[in-house]
């Protein structure tokens, strides 16, 4: 096998891969999100009939897993590289492998595997049917097909593909630790760019952050989200729902929230992104 | 032969089996109704499709012939009209017939005899119509509609032959035909399937084993000869043999080590991690302790002979039992320093439920129940032990290795607890106080592992019944059916003798308790072959919570209703229990008894019963059932004799008053015994 693929040069190939079969090549949205999912590209995008195919990196913020830089295998903050297209084309799984064929793993050599998994999130009130798919014994994507999000039924049905970039990453270079992944060519590793990011998030996360304030923040944005939606915004309003999740992680990574409280937190996050998809769904019908 | 291949997206393992032989019991009655002849039906699945062979498939149905009659010739135009439109007939095809009703028309229905093609090519898209996947899913431009096809993952193409003609047909968007595809990697291509003879064997060359039989086969064998060349042997289990299987084409076994470092972390453990997150085989030395090696089982024949995909997996499970290893060792620092107490605070952070507080909250209970189990001598262990392995026993439930593995609840507990020298009896109960988890699961016997099983089961029944929240109909969210179970078993298992009363009391929920452990011991005596009206005759007593005791009761009382001297006594009790049942609702007896026994029966009876009443009563007291059934066994004749020969209605009411009397002594000694209203004749 020729040089494996750095950290930067996998993301080009997805994005030219997916670019090269019509996909909009988006930019990561611009707040804090706990996953790919949650960019409006793919939760909004998703409701109405109108076809759409794009495919974007996308950051993602998980406080709780954060571990100060010493576990090579967490991170608070890591990088999803998310697909998504509507309606779902035929043959997706052979679009999805020829995907893997572009970042360098030689299917004649490696096992490539669909294990069933369906995806549900509470919080966006959506689920779907498919797989992760496993590489060799590894988990390196997620595949969903969505049947509904915030309660609402998709139709079409959109395809969403789901790269964990890290880890496959870490999978194709060889490497034991997600800091000592190549970056690039030029000798900078991951841990260059990121070990004192996780450093500094996992004390915030853990230990800094203002839990009053949060709170506080969290009813601003509950309210705000509400009084947008009310003015037909849906698209403000749903950035208002994203910050509302990222503030109710934070609080969790914090200890704050007791096991009781959780699932009414989440209730009242997914209340919110639904009052944003109602309104949204009327917008696209 | 017909084949018909129904080709998707990969299909979840565990509803393959299910699914095949769903795809085979519609087709057979399909054909059946379709009057079709066939010989044997075979269907199976890969993950790739699912697939069905008919063997036989006669050229054509039968033709038949059906006579319908309809109305009257005089009848009223609309109602004629109405059946030329049932039978699709006109007015000129239906024949008059002389009936004693008058002339009525008669339709002759012939139904031809339908090619074989023709009635497939119908009942292949009602099947795929109809089918019922445990969860389905809509996909594709088609899926604007939510009125869209379904099926378990996108359905890809519909192979249908019979012998080499394609059977035409549409169901799902797809139209049918003979293309299918091979493996993903060795035959990616189109395949061109040439007649249903030949499937099997298309399949097999482009790396595809249709048979999940044989996949499993060559997983299990491979898997062996793997584990015998390293001097290992294969930890059987059949039903990860089968989940491999489900998630292959093309199957290949291929044997993987790990560190043998990460074997300090507890078998189950790492056991689990393989199996459950993995799908790998475990291994064993020739000591039977676990091996570091599994097996894995890919899904090609890889061009490097698969050193990439071991590789691969080795470093993926080496990551996986570094974690496992980083929580237990965190978990030993804890005990270590602060034995299992040191998890207890914690315990006061996990709500158990709203209404009956936290964890530690139950834990305090807990103790206290099992203690006084001991104490009262219901379970013979150390109350002093039971009520200390009480208190460690959800202790691992906040270990990181629990956190991380909720599953290996209680065997952690245990680790933990022998690895800083805590009594073995305690330790056990840690692990075994959750059992019997369901039926066929070990019951817990010894002593201390019984009190605090016990306690644990009857504090949350006892719990959930005060706050009012017991199992209705289906609903039973916190299992309470099945700890109930778990009580009755462990008590039959360990003798133990349990009056349920002096724990529960005597009022409404009390007895409410009382009732579903009735309900239950029915239930699970019921695959004994124990008659559920007999606990009932047994429960009815009142007073009985000893449910050892009630049992013993209920096997003696069975074995005797089932004699001849048992069946008449019934009968002579039922006729008893009705006279007196009369008599008690004409009020009390006009007259006071005349004094004496009587003659005759009547005698013989009085005396039998002077004998038998005690004889019973001291029987009952020393627990020896069988001897108060023999007891009672002796009235059968005197109470045969007596209503035969005496009438209970005397004309004088003083003697029918002394003889109203002596059923009710005979009654009341029978009811000594058990109830025997209750019992069905």
């Amino acid at each position: 096998m020729s040089k494996p693929l750095s950290f930067q040069s996998m993301i080009l190939a997805l994005q030219n891969y997916w670019g090269s079969h019509g996909c909009v090549i988006l930019q990561p949205h611009d707040l804090e999100v706990g996953a790919g999912t949650f960019h409006p590209a793919t939760t909004l995008r998703s409701l109405g009939p109108q076809h759409w195919n794009a495919c974007y990196v996308q950051p993602s913020r998980r406080p709780s897993d954060g571990r100060y830089g010493e576990n090579p295998n967490r991170l608070q903050h890591y990088y999803q590289f998310q697909v998504i297209l509507k309606p779902s084309p035929p043959d997706l799984i052979g679009l999805y492998l020829g995907s893997l064929d572009a970042i360098g793993i030689d299917r004649a050599k490696h096992d490539v595997r669909f294990v069933e998994d369906d995806w549900e999130s509470p919080t966006l009130g959506a689920w779907g049917l498919g797989w992760e798919v496993w590489c060799d014994g590894m988990e390196v994507s997620q595949f969903t097909y969505f049947q509904q999000v915030a309660g609402h039924d998709c139709a079409p049905v959109a395809g969403e593909l789901t790269y964990g970039l890290e880890r496959l990453a870490m999978y194709i270079q060889g490497v034991e630790s997600i800091y000592d992944l190549a970056y690039n060519d030029a000798g900078v590793t991951y841990g260059d760019v990121f070990l004192k990011n996780e450093q500094q998030f996992s004390a915030y996360n853990f230990e800094a952050a203002n839990t009053e304030k949060l709170f506080q923040h969290f009813r601003d944005v509950s309210d705000e989200c509400r009084a947008l939606v009310a003015r037909n915004l849906p698209l403000p309003a749903y950035d208002q729902a994203i910050k509302a999740s990222h503030l109710f992680n934070l609080l969790n990574a914090r200890g704050v929230i007791s096991v009781a409280e959780r699932q009414a937190y989440i209730g009242r996050v997914r209340d919110l992104v639904k009052a944003v998809a109602d309104c949204w769904v009327e917008q696209v019908k | 032969m017909f084949l018909l291949e129904l080709q998707s997206e990969e299909i979840p393992a565990r509803m393959q089996a299910a699914a095949a032989e769903q795809l085979r019991t519609r087709f057979v009655d399909a054909l059946k109704a379709a009057g079709l002849a066939h010989g044997t039906v075979t269907a199976d699945a890969t993950p790739r499709r699912l697939w069905l062979i008919a063997d036989d498939v006669a050229a054509a149905s039968e033709g038949s012939a059906e006579e319908v009659k309809g109305p009257a010739a005089t009848a009223p135009a609309q109602a004629i009209e109405g059946f030329l439109k049932k039978t699709g007939l006109t007015r000129d095809q239906l024949e008059e017939r002389e009936t004693p009703k008058g002339v009525v028309l008669f339709a002759m229905l012939r139904r031809e005899g339908r090619s074989a093609g023709d009635i497939l090519a119908e009942v292949i898209p009602q099947i795929i119509r109809d089918f019922a996947w445990p969860k389905s899913m809509r996909w594709g431009g088609a899926s604007q509609s939510t009125a869209a096809p379904r099926w378990v993952r996108p359905l890809t193409g519909i192979v249908a032959l019979l012998d080499e003609q394609i059977v035409a047909c549409e169901a799902h968007g797809l139209t049918s035909g003979r293309e299918t595809r091979g493996h993903r990697v060795h035959a990616p291509g189109v395949l061109t399937i040439t007649s249903a003879a030949s499937y099997l064997d298309q399949l097999r060359a482009a790396k595809v084993l249709a048979s999940s039989a044989e996949r499993r086969q060559i997983i299990a064998a491979r898997a062996a000869d793997l584990a015998a060349q390293a001097g290992l042997s294969l930890i059987p289990d059949e039903g990860l043999v089968a989940e491999n299987a489900g998630l292959t084409e093309w199957p290949v076994p291929l044997l993987g080590r790990f560190d043998p470092d990460f074997l300090s972390v507890p078998r189950e453990v790492i056991v689990l991690t393989m199996r459950t997150n993995q799908k790998y085989f475990a291994l064993a030395d020739s000591t039977g302790a676990l091996a570091p090696a599994f097996i894995c089982v890919a899904n090609l024949d890889a061009t490097d002979g698969g050193a990439a995909i071991t590789h691969g997996n080795q470093r993926v499970l080496s990551a996986r039992l570094s974690d496992a290893r980083f929580f237990w060792e965190q978990d030993l620092a804890t005990v270590r320093k602060g034995g299992l107490e040191a998890f207890l605070p914690k315990l006061e952070t996990i709500v158990f439920h709203e209404k009956l507080g936290t964890l530690a909250d139950k834990v305090e209970r807990v103790a206290a129940l099992a203690r006084w189990l001991c104490e009262s001598g219901a379970v013979a262990a150390d109350p002093a032990q039971a009520e200390q392995a009480a208190r460690l026993a959800k202790a691992d439930l906040v270990s990181a290795t629990v956190g991380e593995f909720p599953e290996v609840q209680g065997l952690i507990g245990r680790y933990l607890a022998l690895e800083i020298g805590i009594d073995p009896a305690i330790a056990d109960a840690i692990r075994d106080h959750y059992k019997p988890a369901g039926q066929g699961d070990d019951v817990p016997i010894a002593p201390v592992s019984v009190a605090v099983a016990l306690a644990d089961k009857l504090d949350t029944l006892t719990g959930f019944f005060r706050e009012k929240m017991p199992p209705t109909g289906s609903k039973d969210p916190f299992a309470l059916r099945r700890q109930a179970l778990g009580v009755l078993s462990i008590l039959q298992a360990a003798n133990i003798r349990l009056p349920l009363r002096t724990l529960f009391g005597t009022d409404e929920t009390a007895d409410q308790l009382m009732d579903f452990f009735a309900d239950r011991l029915k239930v699970q005596q019921r695959e004994a072959g124990v008659r559920h009206d007999l606990i009932d005759a047994v429960f009815a007593l009142g007073g009985e919570d000893d449910l050892v005791r009630l049992l013993a009761r209920v096997t003696a009382l069975q074995t005797f209703v089932e004699t001849e001297d048992g069946t008449n006594l019934l009968a002579g009790y039922k006729r008893a229990a009705n006279i007196l049942k009369a008599a008690e609702k004409d009020g009390p007896p006009p007259a006071p008894p005349a004094s004496g026994k009587g003659e005759g029966a009547e005698s013989a009876l009085a005396t039998a019963l002077e004998a038998a009443l005690p004889a019973a009563q001291a029987a009952v007291a020393e627990e020896r059932f069988t001897d108060a059934m023999a007891a009672l066994a002796i009235l059968r004749g005197p109470v045969d004799a007596f209503f035969t020969d005496v009438m209970v209605n005397d004309p004088d009411p003083s003697i029918r008053a002394r003889r109203l009397a002596l059923l009710a002594r005979f009654r009341d000694a029978v009811h000594g015994v058990a109830d025997f209203s209750k019992i069905e004749a």
